[in-house]
């Protein structure tokens, strides 16, 4: 477990930094509350509608090809740790899979489902 | 108590009451965030059982990837509210019944007969060493070679199949 | 840490069919839309050169991958049978999609990474492998099923097979998961060294193959677990359906007689009664159904689901050494007489067919045997041959059935067997009696390759009738490779 500490260790300073700034901004900060300020943040815009809102399916489409190439990623990350003693097979082996999916990005930049419409 | 187990137990808890918050939630968007809550903690159970890799993998792909996919669904059918209403009346009083059972079916099983008995290996006995990435690394592209290899077809074909079913042809009608 | 050649001769055939389905996929990009045709022919090319490749390796016996996968007569038999379906259904789907309006290159490409994922699974002999391969052959399927989008009967057909098809594949992965957990491997031959020691849990094994069954049963569309198989094979394009409900059942039944053959034979004594009253409930819930039924798609889907049940039969005895490699040869058999006659009377049902869903009633045959005779004669060979009346192939499949489940002495099952036969007999028939006996004027469709299909198939079922010896000869050498 002990090669866990420095994670814990970088949680612990980024929770403490978070919180340090939040926090002194809170006790030294002037506080005035109004109407517009406790609305919610539309980058200046006033906020019209709903906060839900029922997405097309487009978004379904990009989420679907991005789960596809993150579970690719997971392949990847044990591969780089071993890419030594895989040797030239494990490059090889590597190399394959990523021309079969190299197909299905060909496929799916012709057929236009990278772009949106 | 182990710190170990101190913090399994902290854990255990943490896992049970998210699980329980996505039941109940009437929102469905507040139930798929607990169940992320629910993925990290389990993704931690695997830290403590010694496989960082799998730990890992579970927040990129379920953590990450799947719940934006779960999200997206919820809002594409605008399901995010629950109605009020039940529809099925019988579904919940038969569920508990069910569950009881299935709980003390499982717990008999597991303290009479389907002890493990040596032929499964303890978790964490070989496997949690710094390692032990690259030792799954290596079985995974050598013994697992065809495994994987089949694997990058059938994200090939998933992947296909989803812009056949999504995109409309050049000139087709809606 | 390399592989040999001999690894690669073990995966000779999907190798080259996944390889071939790739560069199929980008070729397809560069085929104008009017010219789909060209993939079509392609995606039968690739099937017919690997079906060479497949021929060429009878007699060949390795395993390779790490004992992943088995080149074996059994495999070698169930890949030829599959690339023929594949071919069949290419033939049967051309002018179809054409026609319905849905024709896009995809249809020939995902249908060949189905074949692939179909032929990977044959020749599995680790149970992770068993579950790619599963998914492989499924997702192209659940799409297909879809095809015909936005028309609602088919994406009903593909949303309904895709949920029931994930749980069913969840139930292969939890029996898998426990099969691991009780012996530590997923390798059949490690399964079945591991449960021949006394410290292995066979109640955990057991569980775990029993649910790695009802995963298949799913696939396989027996009862209690053929709820989705009307509405998908009614609501999915025609020729998708033709191709599923041979080409899905052959694949799904190869897995399960290997798994169970080779990994469970410790498990026979609870697993018989398991699968005897399966394959008992199949037929008859499949049979009877079948009598109410006033649409040709769902009454053959009905059909199907009870040809499932008479397949089952041949696994009952798969304990008994003593008629284990007789019975196993005659459910490989009964699959080759259900893919050929399958396959035929798909194709008559596609030459009937109009456009939104026209054409597809019991009652739209009459006057078929008056204005088509040939197709007419055609339908009654295969109506005949589901039924198993001679001369056909299906009525040998049957007896080769019924023998080896009487020689492992369930009698009872192959008294059922006969009964349903004989009430199937009164709805396959009353498709020949509306052929022949009633007024009417149907409409059908003349394409080559279509016709063709029909006809082929159509001869076969008869000829090989006359001499099924070798074939079934070719089947028992197939299976005795397997131990």
């Amino acid at each position: 477990m002990l090669e866990y500490v420095a994670i814990a260790l970088l949680i612990a300073l980024a929770l403490v930094v978070a919180l340090a700034a939040i926090g002194l901004g809170y006790l030294f900060g002037p506080r005035k509350q109004s109407a517009v300020k406790a609305q919610p943040y539309e980058s200046g815009i006033n906020p019209f509608g709903e906060g839900t809102r029922r997405m097309p399916v487009r978004f379904y489409l990009i989420a679907v090809l991005f789960i596809l190439f993150d579970i690719e990623v997971v392949f990847f990350l044990p591969w780089a740790i071993a890419f030594r003693q895989l040797g030239l097979f494990g490059l090889i082996e590597m190399v394959l899979f990523i021309v079969i999916l190299l197909v299905g990005y060909i496929y799916a930049w012709k057929k236009g489902a990278l772009e949106w419409e | 108590m182990t710190p170990n187990l101190i913090l399994f137990l902290i854990l255990a808890l943490v896992a049970v009451a998210t699980a329980l918050g996505m039941l109940f939630s009437k929102n469905a968007v507040y139930s798929a965030l607990f169940l992320v809550l629910n993925f990290v903690t389990v993704a931690v159970f695997y830290l403590l059982l010694g496989a960082p890799f799998i730990a890992m993998a579970q927040i990129t792909v379920y953590a990450g990837a799947i719940m934006v996919l779960f999200l997206f669904v919820i809002m594409l059918l605008g399901a995010e509210r629950l109605p009020d209403t039940h529809v099925l009346p019988w579904q919940k009083p038969l569920a508990t019944v069910l569950t009881v059972i299935l709980a003390l079916e499982s717990t008999y099983l597991l303290w009479t007969k389907a002890r493990p008995s040596g032929a499964v290996l303890p978790p964490g006995a070989e496997v949690n060493t710094v390692d032990n990435l690259r030792a799954m690394a290596m079985t995974l592209f050598n013994d697992y070679l065809l495994p994987f290899e089949v694997t990058s077809v059938l994200l090939l074909v998933a992947m296909v199949g989803v812009i056949v079913l999504v995109r409309r042809e050049k000139g087709q009608k809606s | 840490m390399n592989l040999t050649s001999q690894d690669y001769q073990v995966l000779a055939p999907y190798i080259l069919l996944t390889a071939w389905a790739c560069v199929l996929l980008l070729v397809d990009l560069f085929i104008p839309k009017e010219r789909k045709s060209v993939t079509a022919l392609l995606a039968a090319l690739g099937l017919a050169v690997t079906l060479g490749v497949t021929l060429s390796q009878v007699g060949i016996e390795q395993v390779g991958f790490f004992n992943m996968a088995a080149l074996d007569g059994f495999s070698t038999f169930v890949n030829a049978l599959l690339l023929v379906s594949g071919i069949l259904g290419i033939a049967l789907a051309h002018g179809y999609v054409k026609r319905m309006g849905i024709e896009r290159g995809e249809y020939y490409t995902l249908l060949l990474f189905s074949v692939s994922g179909m032929m990977l699974m044959a020749q599995a002999t680790d149970l992770i492998i068993v579950f790619i391969a599963l998914e492989l052959l499924s997702i192209p399927l659940y799409v297909l099923a879809a095809f015909a989008r936005p028309q609602l009967s088919s994406e009903e057909a593909g949303m309904k097979y895709f949920l029931l098809g994930a749980f069913a594949t969840g139930f292969v992965v939890y029996g898998t998961a426990l099969v691991f957990g009780a012996t530590g491997t997923t390798s059949l031959a490690g399964i079945v060294a591991a449960a021949a020691s006394p410290s292995t849990s066979t109640l955990l094994l057991t569980i775990g193959a029993a649910l790695v069954l009802v995963g298949f049963g799913f696939k396989v569309a027996a009862v209690p677990f053929h709820m989705w198989t009307p509405d998908v094979y009614q609501g999915a394009p025609t020729a998708v359906t033709a191709f599923m409900a041979s080409g899905a059942k052959i694949a799904g039944f190869a897995a399960l007689l290997r798994v169970f053959a080779t990994a469970f034979p410790a498990l026979a004594v609870d697993m018989t009664a398991v699968l005897w009253a399966l394959a008992a409930l199949t037929m008859i819930v499949g049979n009877v159904i079948a009598i109410s039924q006033t649409d040709i798609k769902r009454m053959l889907a009905y059909s199907s689901i009870a040809h499932a049940g008479y397949i089952l039969m041949a696994f009952v005895p798969y304990g008994n050494p003593a008629v284990r490699d007789v019975s196993i040869a005659a459910g490989l058999f009964y699959l080759v007489a259900y893919a050929f006659t399958n396959f035929g009377a798909w194709g008559v049902v596609i030459a009937l067919e109009k456009k939104e869903e026209k054409g597809l009633a019991i009652a739209d045959y009459a006057g078929l045997g008056r204005k088509h005779p040939l197709l007419a004669a055609a339908m009654t060979v295969f109506m005949l041959s589901l039924v198993g009346l001679p001369p056909t192939l299906g009525l040998v499949g049957k007896v080769y059935l019924f023998r080896a489940v009487i020689a492992g002495g369930f009698t009872g099952l192959a008294i059922i067997g006969v009964l349903t036969s004989l009430i199937s007999a009164y709805y396959y028939l009353r498709v020949v009696v509306t052929m022949y006996m009633k007024e009417g004027e149907p409409e059908t469709v003349r394409e080559t390759w279509l016709s063709l299909t029909t006809a082929l198939t159509a001869i076969v079922t008869v000829v090989f009738s006359l001499l099924p010896q070798s074939l079934f000869e070719w089947a028992s050498t197939a299976v005795l490779k397997l131990f």
